[in-house]
């Protein structure tokens, strides 16, 4: 779609006060009146305070938080469906915030599409009529909206359902209907509201595996909101985590497993079933000098579990972890793997926590 | 004490001259623009007489074939067409043809007008708050003002006939049609829009793809209460010289013809059921996609 490389998104030092007044509040706000007081004192709700994310071109940024956060306050900034109070949002270089009506209607065409959580198809019209939607919107003629609309209908899975209405599908099928929908404007920029929270736990994965095997090709810009972590882990490039309104974490999966930024994340990642998303050079041993890997091999970035499972299977050796060009960074053992796994805070056994992210 | 036991109200002879000068003013109103208003209107009256003349003088069987097609159309319910059919035939049987006919037509046009005007002050007022708050009055009074009382100034300005018989049923009939749209407009789905908004649709996309489409079942229940009223309305606008099934009974009532107005009251009510039954059965067909719910 784009000619030039697509800019990525950035957030710099976005607020949002929710109230008839909120810029008479801003500048309290930011000399760091609370959420608690804005409400008492003036009545108004502190939606987000001094956000800064920058999410590069093709990454998929996960959004977490628990209920009242803010997540669907901040996803709807990126296309204006809420304005800030303050702050700049810059999609490609442009910020959205100082669009005209007009230029936001065409920012949306053509380089946003979303992903509702309560899917929000038109209940009147068929599948293949609520795919076509977007680029109906854009003016595209009739025999292109149907080539590009039953294209991506196959990608998802729902060939031969074009001309069933949305009340005729299960949950999950209608919301591939909207990742269909989404999909079809090709733009840059997904934007997904808990987009797979209403799904049950087996088609939820379905759908991660489809956004995954999709995102290998489309190279999209994703913004993905969940409350669910493993969601965020299996998703997210990188992930931020929101409470009442302020990130409080961002980082890689890695980071927020790893290095906790409070007891709020803390909280969050004591359930993760750590095996499966911990890589090995968090538990490797470094190597101190630069010598040659001998015996086997295993690729940064590998995790824990996978590890175990090559190991087992290999000859009773320490392995030397190797990044991309073959480089070696440190070794591991069995011992030190298994002893990761089991020391994930004491809390809960990689077992009892393995059904959450099966398939 | 008299004040107590007897309302004190305004002086005799200042509300006299009051009710008056009302009066007269209209009246001079009526005189200066009587003629304009009347020539405003008169397409409307090329209308009535256009659709009068097509229903008296086709042939009957076209006629019933005709309704009867159109009611297949629309229900695609063989009970309903086979009803439509028997009544009509009953009703040219007791020699009411004619005057049925003039009926439907005079419906058939208030309706078209009805839709005409109500679906966009419906939309208007569905957009604006301020708009519904200053329209919804005007409509209580529409519907509740007894309809002779708006027959007065009515039959003043354009005189006895058709066209004036035709804006007083208009009044009384188009309050439902205006209210109906405006709730079906403002019961969309907030997500639905919100993400007709996220693909960029400007405002009247979102109302021509969106807002009406989903409000379409509401809006069908809105014609389809303005028929009724308007069918209740065809005795009263007889009285001002429209021509049809009101007259007869208006003249039973005079003379204490039981039997007459008993037919023609009968005749009233068949047409208002096959009105009734062929729209609310083509509403229901319009919302099939909310019927079968996925289990
Ligand atoms: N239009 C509004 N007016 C006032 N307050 C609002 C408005 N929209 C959101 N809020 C408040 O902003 C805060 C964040 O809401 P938001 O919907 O973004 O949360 P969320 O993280 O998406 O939660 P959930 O997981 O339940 O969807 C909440 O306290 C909410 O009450
Ligand atoms: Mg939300």
């Amino acid at each position: 779609m784009a000619e030039h490389a697509f800019g990525g998104i950035k957030i710099r030092e976005l607020y949002k006060i929710f109230g008839p007044n909120a810029a008479a509040h801003i500048e309290s706000v930011k000399n760091g009146l609370t959420k608690t007081e804005l409400n008492e004192k003036h009545g108004h709700v502190l939606g987000l305070r001094d956000i800064n994310i920058e999410i590069p071109s093709g990454r998929i940024q996960v959004i977490m938080g628990l209920s009242g956060s803010g997540k669907s306050t901040l996803i709807r900034h990126i296309n204006r469906l809420i304005d800030p109070t303050s702050g700049e949002v810059l999609v490609d270089g442009v910020d959205v915030v100082k669009m005209s009506e007009t230029d936001l209607r065409e920012f949306r065409r053509q380089q946003t599409a979303m992903v509702f959580q309560k899917f929000a198809l038109l209940p009147h019209r068929n599948v293949l009529d609520n795919t076509v939607f977007g680029l109906e919107v854009q003016g595209l003629p009739q025999s292109v909206r149907a080539d590009t609309a039953m294209r991506w209908l196959e990608q998802v899975g729902l060939k031969g359902f074009e001309q069933k209405y949305p009340n005729q599908l299960s949950g999950g099928m209608q919301q591939r209907v909207g990742l269909a929908r989404a999909l079809a404007n090709d733009a840059p920029v997904l934007l997904m509201d808990e987009a797979y929270s209403a799904l049950d736990p087996l088609i939820r994965s379905d759908m991660q595996t489809i956004l995954l095997d999709l995102q290998k090709e489309i190279k999209k810009t994703i913004v993905f909101i969940t409350h669910d972590l493993d969601e965020a882990l299996r998703l997210g490039d990188q992930i931020a985590i929101l409470r009442d309104g302020e990130v409080i974490q961002q980082g890689t999966s890695q980071d927020i497993v790893l290095r906790p930024a409070d007891d709020y994340v803390a909280n969050f990642v004591k359930d993760v079933n750590r095996g499966r998303v911990v890589h090995v050079e968090a538990v490797m041993q470094p190597l101190a000098g630069h010598a040659a890997p001998s015996g086997p091999t295993i690729a940064a970035g590998t995790t824990i579990e996978e590890a175990v499972r090559l190991l087992v299977s290999g000859p009773e050796k320490d392995v030397t972890v190797v990044d991309p060009t073959g480089k070696p960074l440190g070794v591991v053992t069995l011992r030190q793997l298994a002893g990761a796994i089991v020391s994930a805070h004491g809390t809960t056994s990689p077992s009892a926590a393995a059904p959450a992210m099966a398939g | 004490m008299d004040w107590f036991y007897k309302f004190p109200h305004m002086n005799d002879d200042a509300l006299r001259s009051l009710k008056k000068a009302i009066d007269e003013g209209f009246r001079a109103f009526t005189r200066s623009y009587g003629d304009t208003i009347e020539f405003l209107f008169s397409p409307l009256q090329h209308f009535l007489i256009a659709a009068d003349r097509f229903m008296t003088q086709t042939p009957w069987p076209i006629i019933i074939l005709l309704i009867a097609a159109i009611a297949w159309a629309a229900t695609r319910n063989l009970r309903i067409v086979g009803g439509c059919f028997v009544t009509l035939l009953l009703i040219g049987y007791f020699d009411m043809w004619d005057d049925t006919m003039r009926t439907i037509a005079m419906i058939f046009v208030c309706t078209v007008l009805s839709i005409a005007i109500g679906i966009p002050i419906g939309i208007l007022m569905s957009r604006s708050n301020r708009v519904q708050r200053v329209i919804n009055p005007i409509l209580d009074v529409m519907q509740t003002m007894p309809s002779f009382v708006y027959l007065i100034p009515v039959v003043m300005l354009l005189g006895i006939g058709k066209v004036p018989g035709l804006i007083a049923v208009v009044i009384y009939a188009i309050p439902p049609m205006i209210r109906l749209t405006d709730l079906g407009i403002r019961l969309v789905d907030r997500d639905v829009l919100e993400a007709a908004d996220a693909f960029g649709a400007s405002g009247k996309q979102k109302l021509f793809k969106v807002q009406l489409p989903l409000a379409l079942p509401t809006i069908m229940a809105g014609i389809n209460q303005t028929i009724m009223m308007a069918l209740a309305m065809v005795v009263i606008a007889s009285m001002i010289g429209v021509q049809g099934l009101g007259q007869p009974v208006l003249k039973a009532i005079a003379n204490q013809y039981f039997t007459l107005g008993m037919f023609n009251g009968l005749a009233i009510v068949g047409i208002a059921i096959i009105f009734d039954r062929v729209s609310q059965a083509y509403g229901k067909r319009l919302q099939k996609h909310r019927e079968i719910v996925h289990g």
